[in-house]
C-alpha cells in the first residue's frame, strides 16, 4: 500500500545482514519471515514457501514473534505484550506467516486506534494557538512548515512564529518555509528571548484575526533541567495573552528513536502539558514501533506523520495502515 | 522505568550463593538480564545476539574471584566485552593527505551534522590548522547560512555560498578555495540524507569521487534505535565510512546505537557530541559508553578496585556502623586509610554516577589527597575518648592536638567541621538503608561494603 511509501523504497535496500553475524540462528519460518523483514522488503521475500507452509504457534515462534516486533522499536515489555495477547487466542494452533503477521498488527492496530486523531483546531478562538515542541533534529520546523501549507490550502490564515531564538539560522529556516507557504513569520534575532516572542506573536495574531499560529520552539532534550524551565516559561507567558492558549502543544519525535522516546514523551508532558504528538522520518527504514508502546502508556493523541521533506509529505496518522507496516505488511 | 541492569541481577543472584566457577545456568540466568539491559538501551536485536553468545561463550567456566558473587562476576565479563567491542578510545583523525585533508560529514536529517562540523573546525582550529567549512546541504532551508554562522562563530574560514550551485560543483569549488588559500583542512558538510534515497546516496557518492575525504564521518544520534544497523551499514557500503561521531551523547539516552553501527561497521567511533557549545565534543571513552549502555556508570571500575584493594572486613564493619547513624572520628581515621589505597580520591568520586551533591559536600570539605596524612595525624593525636566523642574537643585539647600533629588549632577546626559534615551525610546514608545504597549509587562513597561492594546492588 502505498500510503507512507515505504514499501516501494524498501524493495530497493540490498540485503542488510549483519555482515559479522555468527550467531547460530536456525533458519525456521519465522526466521526467514524475519529476516525478509530486517531485508525491508516486506512482501517479496516472505517467500511463496512460506505461504503454503503452516506452523504450530508455539513458544519458539512466539518469541520469534516479539522479536520482530522488537526489531521494530515497540521495546521488549510491548513487544511481550502485545504477542502474549495473540498467543492467548492462538496458541498451539497452526497458522500461516501472512496470517499470524495480520493477527499481530490487528493487536497493535487496537492500541492505535483510539489514538489516532487529526489535529482539529478551532478555528473561532482567531487564533488557535500551536506550539510545537522537541528535542534537537526531530524536525519541529519542517512539520510546521507542512502543517502550515495543509491549512493554507484549506484557505486558513495562518502565522508563523519564529520561537527558536537558539540554534543558528533557525529563524531564516521558518522564513522560508513562511515565503513558500505564504504565512507571514514573526521573528527577532537569533539570541532574543523566545518567551517575550511568543507573547508578541500571539498579540500579533490576534490583533490580525489569523485563524491559527504555529509556534516553533529551539529544541532541547529532555534532561536538560534548565531548558525545559524555559519551555514553561513561554507557556506561561503566552497564557498572559490568552488564558486558554496554547491550545495545542505537540511533540514532534524522530521515528528512528528508539526507546528514549518514552523518557521524551514523559519529560515534555511533565513539563508543558503536550497534547498530541507528530512522528517523523518514517520514510525511511526507521518503523517507529515505539508509538505503540507510548499509546499504551500516555494514550497521546498521534496527529501525523512525516514522510519527507517536501510540503505535502505530511499524511494523517492511520493506526490500521501503521500497525500493519510494523510487521511488514504493505 | 529502566531498572538498571545491577538491579535486575542482583534480583537473580541473591538466589544464588554458590562459589567457585560459574556453571551455565548462572551464566544463562545472568544473560537473559543482560539481554533485557541491552534491548532497552536499544542496542539492535542481531547485535544483542551475537554479542550475548560471545559473553556465553567466555564466561562459562571463568572462576569467580574470592570475594565476589557470581553477578558481580557476569557484569564485569559483559562489561570487558563491550569495551573490548566498543573499541579503543581517543581514535584521531586522520588528516595524512596532501593539504588540503577532506573532511566527508554524512549522515540522516537532524544528525547534528552542521552543529559537528562547527565542533570540528574549532577543535581543529586549537590544534593550529587553518579550516575551511562549506555547506553542501543545498536541500534544508538556510542550512548553509546556519554552517556560515558557525564558522564566524569559530573564527574559521567559511566558502561563500553562491545560491543554486549543486553539491558537486560547491565540492570542487570548496577543494580550490582550499588549495589556493592554503587551508590545512576543508570539512564538507552534507545535507541530511535517507540511507536508502538512491539518488542522494548517488549523490554522496559523487561528492566522494571528487572530494577524495580522508574522513568520512557517519554523524548519528546517541538516541537512535533498532535502525542504527540498517542506517550504519548502508551508509558504510554506499559512501564508505571512516569514523563515527555519535550525538546528544548529553541526553539521556542508553547509547546502544554505539555498539550497533561499530559491530556493523567496524569502524571507530571518534567522537561525542555533549552540548550544542562548540566546544562540546569529545574524544571517545569505550568505558564511559559500555557503563551507560549497562546503566551502571563505571562502578564497574570501581568494583575492581575496590576488589584489589580494599579489606573486607574492616569495610564491613564500617558499613554496619553507618547504617545504625554511628560515625565517630575513629571511623573517619579507618577510612582516610581505606581512601588512601585506592588512590586519588577525585578519580574514585568521579567515576561513580549520581553522586554530583556528595561529591561537592566532599570537595567543600577539602579532602585532597596531600592533606590525608595531614587529616591521619591529627586524629592519631586524639585520645581514644576523643576519637569516640568530638564534642569533647575544647579549645585546650585542641590546641594539644594541634601541637602533636605538627599542625595549627585552625586544621584542627577544619578537620573536626569536616567530621561534622561527614558524619551528618552518614547519618542520612545510613537512613537511606540498604536499598537505597544501590540506587542513590552511593556505594562506592564509602570504601566497599558500604552496602556495598561485597554484595553489590542489594
Amino acid at each position: 500500500m502505498s500510503l507512507f511509501g515505504f514499501g516501494k523504497k524498501k524493495d530497493e535496500t540490498p540485503a542488510p545482514a549483519p555482515a559479522p553475524e555468527p550467531v547460530p540462528e536456525k533458519e525456521g519460518w519465522f526466521a526467514r519471515l524475519k529476516g525478509g523483514l530486517a531485508k525491508s522488503s516486506s512482501r517479496l521475500t516472505t517467500g511463496i514457501g512460506d505461504l503454503f507452509t503452516k506452523r504450530k504457534l508455539d513458544d519458539e515462534a512466539l518469541e520469534e514473534l516479539e522479536e520482530l516486533l522488537i526489531t521494530a522499536d515497540l521495546g521488549l515489555a510491548t513487544a511481550q505484550r502485545v504477542t502474549r495477547r495473540l498467543a492467548r487466542t492462538r496458541f498451539g494452533q497452526d497458522v500461516d506467516a501472512e496470517d499470524i503477521r495480520a493477527a499481530l498488527a490487528e493487536e497493535m492496530a487496537e492500541i492505535l486506534t483510539p489514538v489516532a486523531q487529526p489535529l482539529a483546531p478551532d478555528f473561532s478562538r482567531k487564533p488557535h494557538v500551536v506550539l510545537v515542541v522537541g528535542v534537537n533534529g526531530s524536525g519541529k520546523t519542517t512539520t510546521i512548515g507542512k502543517l502550515a501549507k495543509q491549512f493554507r490550502d484549506d484557505g486558513r490564515s495562518v502565522t508563523l512564529a519564529a520561537g527558536d531564538t537558539f540554534r543558528a539560522a533557525a529563524v531564516e529556516q521558518l522564513k522560508v518555509w513562511g515565503e513558500r507557504t505564504g504565512c507571514p513569520v514573526i521573528c527577532r534575532d537569533t539570541g532574543a528571548d523566545a518567551a517575550g516572542l511568543a507573547f508578541d506573536a500571539v498579540a500579533e495574531a490576534r490583533a490580525r484575526g489569523d485563524d491559527l499560529l504555529f509556534i516553533d520552539t529551539a529544541g532541547r532534550l529532555q534532561n536538560k533541567q534548565g531548558l525545559m524551565e524555559e519551555l514553561a516559561k513561554v507557556v506561561r507567558v503566552i497564557k498572559k495573552q490568552d488564558e486558554t492558549a496554547p491550545h495545542d502543544v505537540l511533540l514532534v519525535l524522530d521515528a528512528t528513536v528508539g526507546q528514549n522516546a518514552h523518557s521524551q514523551v514523559e519529560a515534555f508532558k511533565d513539563m508543558v502539558d503536550v497534547t498530541g504528538l507528530v512522528l517523523t522520518k518514517l520514510d525511511g527504514t526507521a518503523r517507529g514501533g515505539v508509538l505503540v508502546a507510548l499509546a499504551e502508556r500516555f494514550g497521546l493523541p498521534v496527529h501525523a506523520i512525516g514522510v519527507g521533506e517536501q510540503a505535502g509529505d505530511l499524511r494523517p496518522f492511520a493506526a490500521e495502515a501503521f500497525a500493519r507496516s510494523l510487521v511488514g505488511l504493505g | 522505568m529502566f531498572d538498571t541492569l545491577s538491579q535486575r541481577l542482583s534480583k537473580v543472584f541473591d538466589k544464588l550463593t554458590g562459589r567457585g566457577a560459574l556453571s551455565e545456568a548462572d551464566v544463562t540466568e545472568a544473560l537473559r538480564e543482560v539481554r533485557v539491559a541491552l534491548l532497552e538501551a536499544d542496542v539492535a536485536l542481531p547485535v544483542v545476539k551475537d554479542f550475548v553468545a560471545r559473553v556465553k561463550d567466555r564466561a562459562i567456566g571463568s572462576e569467580v574471584v574470592k570475594s565476589v558473587t557470581p553477578g558481580q562476576m557476569v557484569v564485569k565479563i559483559v562489561h570487558d566485552e563491550l569495551v573490548a567491542t566498543l573499541g579503543t578510545e581517543g581514535v584521531e583523525l586522520n588528516l595524512n593527505a596532501v593539504p588540503p585533508a577532506v573532511i566527508l560529514m554524512v549522515g540522516l536529517q537532524g544528525s547534528g551534522k552542521t552543529t559537528t562540523s562547527g565542533k570540528l573546525a574549532v577543535r581543529l582550529k586549537a590544534q593550529k590548522k587553518k579550516v575551511l567549512l562549506a555547506s553542501l546541504d543545498v536541500y534544508r532551508p538556510a542550512a548553509q547560512q546556519q554552517l556560515e554562522i558557525l564558522a564566524r562563530q569559530a573564527d574559521v574560514g567559511s566558502l561563500p555560498v553562491v545560491m543554486g550551485e549543486m553539491p558537486v560543483a560547491i565540492t570542487r569549488r570548496a577543494l580550490e578555495m582550499g588549495r589556493r588559500e592554503g587551508y590545512d583542512v576543508v570539512v564538507l558538510d552534507t545535507a541530511g540524507r535517507l540511507h536508502i534515497d538512491q539518488e542522494l546516496m548517488a549523490e554522496v557518492a559523487a561528492v566522494r569521487d571528487v572530494a577524495k575525504p580522508v574522513e568520512t564521518l557517519l554523524v548519528t544520534d546517541a538516541m537512535t534505535g533498532q535502525d542504527a544497523v540498517t542506517l550504519a551499514r548502508e551508509f558504510n557500503e554506499k559512501v564508505g565510512v571512516t569514523g563515527i561521531v555519535l550525538t546528544r551523547v548529553d541526553g539521556d539516552a542508553r547509547g546502544g546505537a554505539a555498539l550497533s553501527m561499530r559491530h556493523v561497521t567496524g569502524r571507530p567511533i571518534k567522537f561525542l557530541g555533549q552540548g550544542e557549545k562548540l566546544d562540546a565534543l569529545e574524544v571517545f571513552h569505550p568505558d564511559r559508553i559500555a557503563g551507560r549502555i549497562l546503566g551502571m556508570g563505571d562502578v564497574v571500575s570501581l568494583v575492581e578496585k575496590a576488589i584489589e584493594t580494599v579489606d573486607h572486613d574492616e569495610a564491613e564493619k564500617l558499613a554496619k556502623r553507618i547504617q545504625k547513624g554511628k560515625f565517630d572520628l575513629e571511623d573517619m581515621l579507618t577510612q582516610f586509610k581505606q581512601v588512601e589505597k585506592m588512590g586519588d580520591l577525585k578519580g574514585i568520586l568521579g567515576m561513580l554516577p549520581g553522586i554530583g551533591k556528595m561529591a561537592a559536600q566532599l570537595k567543600d570539605a577539602k579532602i585532597d589527597d596531600k592533606a590525608l596524612g595531614r587529616q591521619k595525624a591529627i586524629i592519631q593525636s586524639m585520645t581514644p575518648a576523643e576519637r569516640r566523642n568530638a564534642d569533647l574537643i575544647k579549645a585546650s585539647r585542641k590546641r594539644r592536638i594541634a601541637a602533636g600533629a605538627g599542625v595549627s588549632v585552625q586544621d584542627v577546626n577544619k578537620l573536626i567541621k569536616q567530621y561534622q559534615q561527614m558524619a551528618d551525610m552518614m547519618k542520612k546514608v545510613g537512613k537511606m538503608g540498604q536499598k537505597g545504597f544501590a540506587r542513590h549509587g552511593l556505594a562506592g562513597l564509602l570504601p566497599p561494603g558500604g552496602g556495598g561492594f561485597g554484595k553489590f546492588g542489594r
